[in-house]
């Protein structure tokens, strides 16, 4: 028991020669209802310290790498839906982004707008949700009621655009489904409009309140180089110091159009982390701000743009397929499969809502990917639980698991 | 700091050992022999100029055709200071059917925490014996799972559905 050494005063005193351990081991998790997902963390504790801890992931691996190899790539974008399905808007859209680059598809400056403000709602929603039950798990269910209000007003302007909440299968290679409608920008303006006094509010809540401050204030802390060297991105990462953003640092669908600053905390512990998703809430509805400004300055003919010229993979309007035989002929390809993939090996990655989410594909020239491989943020940052709890109390646990954000379906794939 | 630097870097060090230099889609990507990935990883990792740190990702890849060279394990580093991406790869050949393991390869969990899960789920999936690993084992699948699933001689089943006889639907003329 070399690890328990350094328990000077053990809760439990065993009599000579006892072979018990002096510590109890506690299963949190597969399905507790404080992991949000299914995992499980085998703690060890003592008392309510927790001495060791390891992790079980994998419960709800779905085997979506192989799957992918046997699907042509337009069926694969449902199966980044159910990656991080809190922001699977972006996961989509990395996943699109991805395929056109492979294509060498360069998109109108409008669908990258409009990209972007789907994907900046994600986060939010992501964000909201997140920080939110961080608030639940410390003791505060009022802000997650509050704010779920304008997630479901999220939730409604995709469904403007995709039909569907939560696993959005949103946009196609090329672009979007469909032009977004003017309830979509309707219900656009109105959360422009309403949140920042909700979010506020939500500050209000909880940045300075005592009870939140003393549970998360240096629960689960993390420095800048352990937190490289676990492989950390997104909020995780900036709140440990280290201001990596892709947003930034690879740019992708013009992100570098816009003004917004990359929020980062010092000390990388759960207060930290909280602040910094709030903050970058605040530089997402900047960024939205913007886009839809950009968007709304297109008039006439280039206000309907809504796709790239890609009739490859990008389904040709219905009314066409039934009147041209082109239309037709693509339609019957695309749906069917049968469009040939460019050789190649590309890896893009977009700023998810926790993380670098990253997709290695690699094609030999069929219909399908040779090898996808996803780089799922939480995977990588979730090994790093054990050091940042151990030492800890058994509720530090429960509130760094979710302020890691932490979703099971990413982490399993 | 450009790609011809960071591989006039790696020839200076490494001589004919880093070879397969190109760069798809923008990425410099290259390869060297599979025992000496510790030793171009700690280089990268060490060098004053090239400070390839973060490790992005780990993954493997099956090429069952390409005889002696039949499993890819990529590694892609991410200088973040001036912010570079590369893409190193090592080739195996693989073991016969039956082995436990299909190839050896050294962990890298020494210099990256981060490679730890990583080269667990490629073990998983493709059963890469990761010498030096400290905690081997399965992380996705069952734990009594006794072949490599992401290895290209197991197909997914075929799409196109043979549960359903065409007799029962009135077409007639199902092939026994």
């Amino acid at each position: 028991m070399s690890e328990l050494q350094h328990i000077k005063d053990p809760h439990i005193v065993l009599p000579d020669g006892s072979i018990e351990k002096t510590t109890t081991t506690l299963n949190l998790g597969p399905t507790h209802p404080a992991t949000h997902g299914v995992f499980q963390n085998i703690l060890e504790v003592d008392g309510e310290r927790i001495v060791s801890s390891e992790q079980t992931v994998g419960y709800i691996h779905r085997a979506f790498e192989k799957i992918a190899e046997r699907r042509p790539l337009y069926q694969i974008t449902p199966l980044t839906d159910r990656l991080n399905y809190c922001s699977s808007p972006i996961n989509n859209m990395g996943w699109h982004m991805t395929v056109e680059k492979l294509l060498g598809i360069t998109l109108p400056k409008r669908v990258e707008y409009l990209r972007i403000i789907i994907m900046e709602l994600a986060r939010i929603s992501d964000h909201l949700i997140c920080n939110s039950i961080v608030g639940v798990d410390s003791g505060a269910f009022t802000g997650f009621l509050y704010v779920m209000q304008y997630r479901e007003l999220i939730y409604e302007i995709y469904e403007e655009v995709c039909g569907s909440r939560l696993t959005t299968n949103i946009g196609r290679i090329g672009g979007f489904e469909r032009n977004f409608n003017d309830i979509a920008f309707a219900k656009l303006e109105k959360f422009l409009a309403e949140y920042p006094a909700v979010l506020k509010e939500f500050e209000n809540l909880f940045n300075r309140n005592r009870i939140f401050m003393e549970r998360l204030i240096g629960a689960g802390p993390i420095g800048a180089d352990r937190a490289l060297n676990y492989g950390f991105t997104g909020p995780n990462l900036r709140a440990a110091g280290v201001d990596y953003d892709v947003r930034v640092h690879s740019p992708y669908s013009s992100y570098d159009d816009f003004e917004f600053e990359v929020p980062v905390g010092s000390t990388g512990d759960c207060y930290d982390r909280f602040l910094v998703r709030n903050q970058e809430m605040w530089q997402s509805l900047r960024i939205i701000e913007q886009a839809y400004a950009k968007v709304k300055a297109f008039k006439g003919k280039d206000a309907e743009v809504y796709h790239a010229d890609v009739p490859e993979f990008y389904l040709p309007k219905k009314e066409d397929v039934y009147t041209k035989m082109e239309a037709l002929i693509w339609h019957f390809k695309i749906v069917m499969g049968e469009t040939e993939i460019p050789k190649g090996e590309v890896y893009h990655s977009v700023e998810g809502g926790n993380g670098e989410l990253g997709f290695y594909l690699i094609s030999d020239g069929g219909r399908t990917p040779y090898r996808l491989h996803f780089r799922r943020p939480c995977f990588i940052y979730y090994q790093a639980y054990s050091e940042l709890t151990s030492g800890g109390m058994l509720s530090d646990a429960v509130i760094t698991m979710s302020s890691l954000n932490l979703i099971a379906g990413e982490m399993d794939a | 700091m450009d790609q011809d630097y960071i591989k006039q870097r790696l020839i200076e060090k490494f001589g004919e050992a880093v070879t397969g230099f190109e760069s798809p889609y923008g990425m410099l990507t290259f390869e060297a022999p599979k025992e000496m990935n510790l030793k171009v990883l700690q280089f990268l990792y060490d060098d004053e100029h090239l400070k390839f740190r973060f490790l992005t990702d780990l993954c493997a890849v099956h090429y069952p055709d390409n005889k002696g060279r039949e499993l890819a394990i990529v590694y892609l580093l991410h200088n973040l200071v001036d912010n570079v991406r590369i893409r190193f790869k090592v080739f195996s050949p693989i073991n016969e059917a039956g082995a436990a393991y299909t190839a050896d390869i050294y962990t890298a969990t020494k210099l990256f925490e981060a490679a730890n899960w990583l080269e667990r789920e490629t073990f998983d999936f493709f059963g890469v014996n990761f010498v030096g690993h400290p905690n081997l084992k399965r992380i996705m699948n069952v734990e009594e799972m006794d072949y490599y699933p992401m290895l290209k001689q197991y197909p997914l089943e075929d799409q196109s559905r043979v549960d359903k006889d065409d007799e029962m639907f009135g077409r007639g003329g199902s092939v026994i």
